[in-house]
């Protein structure tokens, strides 16, 4: 494969990432004030709010994530490879600057911000996963709008 | 030489065993998030590597190839807010 193919070449179509993005946001919704709730009766108030901020900073990366790779795949390839890579170091870059400036506010738990970002991040994932790969494997029982 | 001595001892604070914890801490901090960010960095690279090549060679899988390469990328990247939140527990 010659590298100037992989360069030149761009993906056209729906893109579907954003389609898994957009579930993952609509279950992130959906679970989120159970995680506040269990974060609340944890940490406080405090807890409770610094696992909607989690929340909030989680959704909005994956979300940063699939913009990226659907808009750079309709460009080409190489420029898709490349925004994934620097993106990922300017999403890890955006997080910690999230979570910096409100590393002293008043309101903050750090240790629920964490849990709730990791536990946040991961279940999202797992939940989609279970979805994709019965899609992948059986396309005829894929779910549809109607 | 003394005077040498004295003024060293003048101008250089006094660290107690707590900023030296604190520093230790920071030190951690920095070397936790650092390293949990290069793995991931290196799995991301290698998977979507190999994912343009899938596309390239088979545009007509390119949807599946996408959707498994950014759940992909999404777990990898799990790795790297584990260290994170581990940057930020100890040393922030």
């Amino acid at each position: 494969m010659s590298n100037a193919f992989v360069a030149t070449t761009a993906l056209s179509g729906p893109a579907p990432e954003v389609g898994v993005t957009k579930d993952m946001v609509r279950r992130g919704l959906i679970v989120a004030p159970l995680l506040i709730a269990v974060c609340g009766v944890v940490w406080g108030m405090d807890g409770a709010y610094s696992s909607a901020y989690a929340v909030a900073i989680v959704l909005l990366n994956f979300a940063l994530a699939a913009t990226l790779v659907a808009v750079t795949a309709r460009i080409s390839l190489g420029l898709m490879m490349g925004a994934v890579l620097f993106g990922y170091l300017i999403r890890l870059g955006l997080i910690f600057l999230a979570v910096y400036l409100v590393k002293d506010a008043s309101w903050i738990s750090l240790p629920a911000l964490g849990t709730a970002i990791i536990v946040t991040h991961l279940g999202l994932l797992i939940w989609e996963m279970k979805y994709v790969a019965l899609s992948l494997a059986h396309p005829g029982l894929k779910p549809t709008r109607s | 030489m003394e005077a040498i001595a004295r003024l060293i001892a003048v101008t250089e604070p006094v660290q107690t065993p707590d900023d030296v914890k604190a520093a230790s801490a920071a030190a951690s901090a920095g070397f936790a998030y650092g390293l949990a960010a290069i793995g991931p960095g290196i799995g991301i690279g290698y998977l979507v590597g190999k994912s343009v090549e899938a596309m390239a060679r088979q545009p007509e899988a390119a949807g599946m190839v996408r959707t498994t390469m950014f759940l992909g990328i999404a777990f990898t990247e799990a790795l790297a807010l584990i260290g994170f939140v581990v940057f930020i527990l100890i040393g922030l």
